[in-house]
């Protein structure tokens, strides 16, 4: 299959804040392909490198050694971009803006013909199921709503990789559902899915393969069948062991 | 283009969205109208006097709304985090300078729109007299000399973490050139030794922004200004506004973005 994101002996250095140390790690040696329609998972504890994997995709980190591309693109390059959708873990929206205004936005952005725009806006607005409450301003929806919104813009241009830091973070049980259930129709499209998590059910429940990264380094990675197989016990006692938790 | 007319769109949106150029419109209009209807000894020159602070109001108001809004654009934005999911999407990070830059510089051509009319309707009024390419002329000036104040300010919001320091540190700057700028070369004549050397060429680097001021030309109906200096301190203008945005642009590239 074709590699959608391919990452080579990526490592990312940040200047330390502690005294004495002049760099910090913060990922190291992370080598790593996600195919086509895959819905790929990134484990790991705070810290383990996840989010900056993703900001190094998305063209916010420089990598200090190694290299990054998206469908045969260097992640540098803004055209890299142009087939992504992204959620960050947390809804960051303009306050002055309503959904439809937003989307416009974006729209534009993404060089979407205007004959089609509105369609589109009106698609993914129907699909994250906002519709209802497209002129209102972003800053009055509820925390579950914010989060749709935010996966209606990563959505806009029908992107063929959805990266999704932490998607269900801070949701009642009824917003993680329908996120879950947003993915899970994507993936039946076709959509290629990395995103982030530290829910383990959702991870097992969604996908396809996980990459388990600790101290920047990635640990395991497979599919979810075989990872807990080959250690003969569930993914939750496959992820503590992995991270070094000593059980009493 | 695409891209810097999208962010500029969304950079006029926030402008007519928020209250700062009404309240600083109604101030200087109630101001000017105050001022307006004193009748001082029955002298109809103190036409001039209104004109004066009618146009001095709109300098105060139009560099307030330049730097306040030139000032928070890339800071809020990382404040708000919006930054994050927007250059996740095909666009580069001197299209987004660029975008702010034109946001910033359509809607101050906009506010002074508004401003010139309502100067030209109340001097007009009491003069009787209508210099429609003066005025022109002195609002191209003056949109010229916002613009280099905008990239300026969109190169300091950059290079200092405040709003508040980095709109201080440029109103401080835009006011010290307007007053001494232009004088700078007498000083430094005045001067020996590595001073007067350190003064020229201060002189010489920083851009005369007070060329773009017209006011003494327009309160004493001097008529229409030469084109060919003209033309020339508008080229000269635009190049400062290219160096400080080039500049700007060279210090977000180098900017690592962490969530």
């Amino acid at each position: 299959m074709n590699a959608v994101v391919e990452i080579k002996d990526l490592r990312v250095e940040y200047p330390s804040r502690e005294l004495g140390q002049k760099t910090k790690v913060a990922v190291n040696g992370l080598t790593l392909k996600v195919s086509a329609g895959e819905v790929f998972g990134f484990l790991g504890p705070n810290g383990a490198g996840k989010t900056t994997t993703m900001n190094v995709l998305l063209g916010f980190v420089n990598p200090t050694s190694g290299s990054a591309s998206i469908f045969g693109v260097d992640v540098r390059e803004p055209i890299a971009r142009q087939r992504i959708g992204y959620l960050p873990e947390l809804t960051y929206y303009y306050k002055f803006l309503n959904a439809e205004e937003l989307l416009r936005f974006y729209a534009k952005i993404f060089n979407i013909p205007k004959s089609e725009r509105e369609k589109r806006i009106d698609d993914v607005l129907k699909l994250v199921e906002l519709d209802h409450a497209r002129t209102r301003l972003i800053k009055t929806y509820s925390k579950g709503m914010q989060q749709r919104a935010g996966l209606a813009q990563a959505l806009i241009n029908d992107p063929d990789l959805l990266i999704l830091d932490e998607p269900t973070s801070g949701l009642d049980p009824l917003g993680r559902m329908k996120v879950r259930e947003i993915i899970q129709r994507l993936k039946e499209r076709g959509k290629t899915v990395l995103f982030s998590s530290h829910e383990l059910g959702e991870v097992e429940t969604v996908c396809d393969r996980i990459g388990i990264l600790c101290q920047g380094e990635l640990r395991a990675e497979g599919r979810v069948a075989d990872i807990t197989a080959q250690h003969q016990t569930n993914l939750e006692r496959v992820f503590l062991k992995i991270v070094g938790y000593q059980e009493a | 283009m695409n891209n810097i007319f999208a962010i500029a769109s969304v950079v006029l949106k926030e402008m007519y969205r928020r209250k700062d150029f009404y309240v600083l419109f109604v101030l200087t209009a109630l101001i000017t109208l105050v001022m307006g209807s004193v009748n001082i000894f029955n002298d109809d020159k103190v036409v001039r006097y209104l004109k004066e602070i009618c146009l001095l109001l709109i300098w105060v108001s139009s560099l307030v709304i330049a730097i306040t809004t030139a000032a928070r654009q890339i800071p809020a934005e990382r404040e708000s985090r919006t930054i994050f999911p927007l250059l996740a999407k095909p666009i580069s990070r001197n299209q987004m300078i660029l975008g702010k830059f034109v946001g910033c510089w359509i809607a101050c051509a906009l506010v002074l729109v508004v401003f010139y009319l309502f100067f030209g309707v109340i001097s007009g009024a009491r003069e009787h007299f209508w210099p429609v390419v003066p005025y022109m002329q002195a609002l191209f000036f003056h949109w010229i000399f916002l613009g280099i104040v905008i990239a300026l300010v969109l190169w300091g919001s950059l290079v200092f973490t405040a709003v508040s320091s980095n709109a201080t540190i440029c109103f401080i700057i835009v006011a010290g050139i307007m007053l001494l700028g232009g004088h700078l070369n007498q000083i430094a004549g005045r001067m020996n030794g590595i001073s007067a050397t350190i003064t020229s060429a201060i002189y010489y680097i920083i851009p005369h922004l007070e060329f773009y001021d017209l006011r003494d030309w327009i309160i004493h109906d001097r008529g229409v200004v030469a084109w060919g200096p003209w033309l020339i301190a508008s080229v000269y203008g635009l190049v400062y506004s290219a160096i400080f945005l080039g500049l700007a642009c060279i210090a977000f590239r180098r900017k690592a973005l962490t969530l």
